[in-house]
């Protein structure tokens, strides 16, 4: 029996799911990022209340201060499902392997100027806890977060903020040895220019409201940490001792411009929901922006001793426009 | 200073460990039972995190190249099946109904898997389990979307996939499933670890990943067989994360072993009673068979799951306390189910039908002890009946057990005639069960299992209704009135295969491929 | 002794790595099912990067064992060099 299934035409009965369509407000083909995300989270008919937390229901919308008449009103504009995340940190990682490897095997480190070296290990090395405390945020957000539309983006926040913290200690093993690992962590427990950063970190690491923790973690903290360091510390680096070290943290450069896109999506359509939510992100907004601000200061003026000011001020001044794109007024 | 001579490569496991170990701190600025408030609760002793041996050292790098050419691979496939028309190339239309329950019943545990994991991934102490658990977290997401995405064509040709998600918040028997991983997640991280990682991973998931997936194989479903042998690929490492895991606490303190214990028995029987569910499906839904749920019983659970026991009776572990019941069960459990689902058809989302002479002989083969004598007079019963155009359908509602949620329908270990009922009574209320094991999960934590949503009363009570229905109204038809809830389409989504729509469709299709016109 | 396993789906990637396995453990039993291939040992099993690369006649990482793996059990111990299953009883 000759069976030619291709040149069958077939009228489907239907051409997505019906939760899918419902949203789409029609029964038309949905991409699979959409079939992948829309309403997949559990709203009702939960069974039994969290034993570690019987005040609240398993996924439950108390716990942040924000409300959205619909929490898939959010919207991932990269559109990641697990598939095309995967795929597009598949390729930044084979650009940043072939870096690592193109430094490593031609001995650019060595090549590095001793007293810049040893700059570019202070400064960058301690960075790898501040990456964990955001992979544990962004943790608490996918857990707590409602609705699949944002917790989903925010576990591959956090994996990639454990990647980041993976590549910061691979960098810490060409440019230096294991010991050097070892006294970045001394460093950010004790030494006086980070205790602020780390007091920061920490006291996100317990905030309950796990929006409030987005603003704090996503927006603020990430949004100053990544243009001080990554394009003002780099240029730095980079004028004195050409581009090895933007080769090693190439991945957080271009991770940076990337996950922004998502963080200001969600803040826009957070904001634009209702006035009270505007209202609650700008007092977040402001108070976690001065902190950072008090955080970071001592770590600009390390590197740029009488220039810190102006940089400090320079990045301020980027990301309120930031802000007043996002549908923000904070931290005026 | 001469870097390269004092370089020395590292091995795997230093490697890892300096990437990944390390990364935490001891805080001071905040409590560290503030930042980590639920690891102790459980009773659970830990001395030293740092004890703990992580199974697999896969960093971010190397996690996202395999995945993504896993996903490559894998999405290849489903395109190549879905433009070939690859599903007319299945055996038979039966065959999708094995799907709609899994697209119903088992992909929206997969994404509680994802959030559960997420859950422990950030709270545990230790930062070698919580990488770990991240991994899966963002692995179980991967399975419940690749799912979804495999079956997306099914659902665009056959009935009762169409609103899977709705269908898991209300449906009766998806319930079964769904109470199983709520009860999971709302216990503390150690319990879900060894409910979940440990229990369900490593030893039930062999069972419904393996010989079943290799079955849609067999069925010619490459599109299902990617997808469930890629999810296995993630399985390997969650298996041994949830064995790495069990070690770890009864490593760390002697005080944890009672605790473990009667999580593993607790979660044993929680997953044997879930998957009553694939032992039907392998024995009936699979129109052609690679095993019966009895042989993949013993092959995975019984040989493989001995060989884990045996190696964790050093630690006092001992083999889990259902296991009497279940080996006596196992050659009774697909058929009762299946019998179940026959009778209430009329309201399940996947067709039912009764097995062809070929098939009875199969399970007669399969099953010399029961099937003759307790199911084939049954089965011949119902079949001459649909014959004579009187199909049957039950349209009672029935009892069901208030802990594993499945319906009173299966019978004493020791006597095959006669239906298991047991009951307690708690604050007054008296409280029906399926099975000892059921019995005393819920005793063992009364003020949990009470929460229960169960659908059969929750029918009872008029809360299965659409809002706009008035129960009171003449000739108010109360099942019709919950399958319309449901969004189950009477007529469509359920009832017997024969003279489904479904059958319809495939064998029209089907001609229009044979033809040469 | 206990039985450990390691299963595999069948495909072109994979047929150098059955080859590998089954000489480096002439205690290992091969059963072969619809799509994959389940390789059942007495005691342990190990997987060695050395003949695989024989084999294959290019450098092979261990961690692509991942792509086709469908199932194992017994404790895993993983270096660059060898991937081994075992029971301690």
């Amino acid at each position: 029996m000759q069976m030619d299934l291709r040149t069958v035409a077939i009228k489907p009965l239907r051409q997505t799911f019906d939760h899918v369509a419902r949203r789409l407000g029609a029964d038309k083909p949905a991409s699979r990022y959409q079939e992948g995300t829309l309403d997949l989270q559990m709203e009702t008919n939960f069974h039994y209340r969290p034993l570690w937390a019987p005040e609240f229901e398993i996924f439950d919308k108390r716990r942040t201060a924000i409300v959205m008449a619909d929490w898939y009103a959010f919207k991932d504009p990269r559109q990641f499902y697990y598939g095309t995340y995967t795929l597009a940190r598949a390729k930044l990682q084979e650009t940043a392997e072939g870096d690592f490897q193109f430094v490593e095997e031609r001995g650019l480190a060595e090549l590095l100027p001793d007293e810049l070296r040893q700059l570019a290990m202070e400064m960058l090395l301690p960075l790898r806890h501040v990456a964990w405390g955001s992979n544990m945020n962004n943790c608490t957000m996918s857990d707590y977060g409602y609705g699949t539309a944002i917790t989903q983006p925010c576990l591959y926040q956090a994996m990639d903020q454990l990647g980041i913290a993976q590549y910061i200690s691979r960098l810490g093993l060409l440019l230096g040895e294991p010991e050097d690992l070892d006294a970045a962590k001394a460093a950010w427990l004790q030494a006086p220019e980070w205790q602020g950063l780390r007091r920061y970190v920490e006291d996100t690491l317990v905030l309950q409201d796990w929006f409030e923790l987005f603003v704090a973690q996503n927006l603020v903290l990430d949004g100053l940490l990544y243009p001080l360091v990554y394009e003002h510390f780099d240029r730095f680096l980079a004028c004195r001792g050409g581009p090895t070290l933007s080769m090693l943290t190439r991945f957080q450069n271009e991770w940076f411009a990337e996950s922004s896109r998502w963080v200001d999506s969600c803040i826009k359509v957070a904001a634009g929901e209702s006035a009270a939510n505007r209202e609650r992100l700008e007092a977040w907004c402001g108070h976690w922006l001065e902190r950072a601000q008090e955080a970071l200061t001592p770590l600009a003026a390390r590197v740029f001793t009488d220039g810190a000011g102006e940089v400090m001020a320079e990045i301020l001044e980027q990301f309120r426009q930031r802000l007043t794109k996002a549908g923000v007024g904070g931290g005026q | 200073m001469d870097m390269k001579a004092s370089k020395k490569k590292l091995g795997l496991k230093e490697r890892y460990a300096h990437l990944t170990r390390g990364l935490d701190w001891e805080t001071s600025y905040q409590k560290m039972d503030d930042v980590f408030p639920f690891d102790k609760f459980e009773g659970i002793k830990i001395h030293d995190w740092d004890k703990w041996e992580d199974p697999f050292r896969l960093t971010m790098d190397a996690y996202w190249k395999y995945q993504a050419e896993k996903e490559r691979k894998l999405y290849a496939i489903i395109d190549a099946f879905q433009q070939n028309n690859g599903h007319l190339g299945i055996t038979d239309a039966r065959y999708v109904n094995a799907l709609k329950l899994f697209i119903t019943g088992i992909s929206p545990l997969e994404y509680m898997a994802h959030r559960g994991f997420t859950h422990v991934g950030r709270h545990f102490r230790g930062v070698g389990p919580r990488v770990a658990c991240q991994m899966q977290a963002i692995d179980e997401i991967r399975h419940s979307q690749t799912q979804i995405h495999s079956m997306s064509n099914y659902n665009r040709h056959y009935n009762g996939m169409h609103d899977f998600k709705n269908m898991i918040e209300k449906v009766w028997y998806l319930s079964v499933p769904r109470s199983f991983f709520d009860d999971a997640v709302t216990a503390g991280p150690f319990e879900f670890m060894i409910a979940i990682g440990f229990s369900f991973e490593y030893v039930l998931t062999n069972l419904l990943f393996v010989p079943f997936i290799s079955g849609a194989a067999f069925n010619g479903d490459m599109g299902a067989t990617t997808f469930g042998f890629s999810a296995q690929s993630d399985e390997a490492r969650h298996m041994t994360l949830g064995l790495e895991c069990i070690k770890f606490m009864l490593e760390q303190d002697p005080d944890n072993l009672p605790i473990v214990q009667k999580w593993i028995d607790k979660w044993t029987w929680r997953g044997v009673r879930v998957l009553s569910l694939v032992g039907m499906m392998m024995d009936y839904m699979l129109p052609k068979r690679v095993m019966s749920w009895q042989e993949a019983w013993e092959i995975y659970f019984e040989q493989n799951g001995g060989a884990l026991f045996k190696d964790l009776a050093r630690y006092g572990i001992t083999i889990p306390k259902c296991v009497e019941q279940v080996t006596k069960d196992k050659e009774h459990i697909s058929h009762q189910v299946w019998s179940t689902f026959y009778q209430y058809g009329g309201v399940a989302a996947f067709h039912t039908w009764m097995p062809s002479d070929e098939e009875m002989d199969w399970l007669s083969a399969k099953y010399p002890n029961t099937f003759d004598k307790y199911y084939r007079p049954r089965f011949t019963y119902w079949r001459e009946q649909e014959a004579q155009g009187k199909r049957f359908y039950n349209n009672s509602l029935p009892m069901l057990c208030q802990t594993c949620q499945i319906p009173l329908v299966f019978t004493e270990p020791d006597d095959p005639t006669k239906i298991a009922y047991r009951e307690s009574d708690y604050q007054g209320e008296k409280y029906h069960f399926c099975s000892d094991g059921c019995k005393e999960i819920f005793d063992n934590e009364p003020e949990k299992y009470v929460q229960a949503w169960l659908p059969v009363h929750q029918i009872y009570q008029g809360h299965c209704f659409k809002p706009d229905v008035d129960p009171t109204a003449p000739g108010f038809d109360p099942l019709a009135a919950v399958l319309d809830w449901y969004n189950l389409v009477d007529g469509q989504d359920n009832k017997d295969f024969n003279g489904s729509e479904d059958q319809r469709n495939f064998a029209a299709w089907r001609g229009m491929a044979t033809r040469n016109d | 002794m206990s039985t450990v396993f390691l299963a595999l789906q069948t495909n072109d990637d994979t047929r150098p790595l059955i080859e590998a396995i089954l000489a480096d453990n002439p205690q290992a039993v091969l059963r072969e099912e619809p799509a994959m291939v389940k390789i059942d040992a007495e005691g342990s099993l190990v997987v060695r990067r050395s003949s695989i690369e024989a084999i294959l006649g290019r450098p092979f990482d261990l961690q692509e064992l991942q792509i086709n793996l469908i199932s194992l059990s017994g404790h895993v111990d993983e270096t660059d060099d060898e991937f081994t299953l075992s029971w301690a009883h």
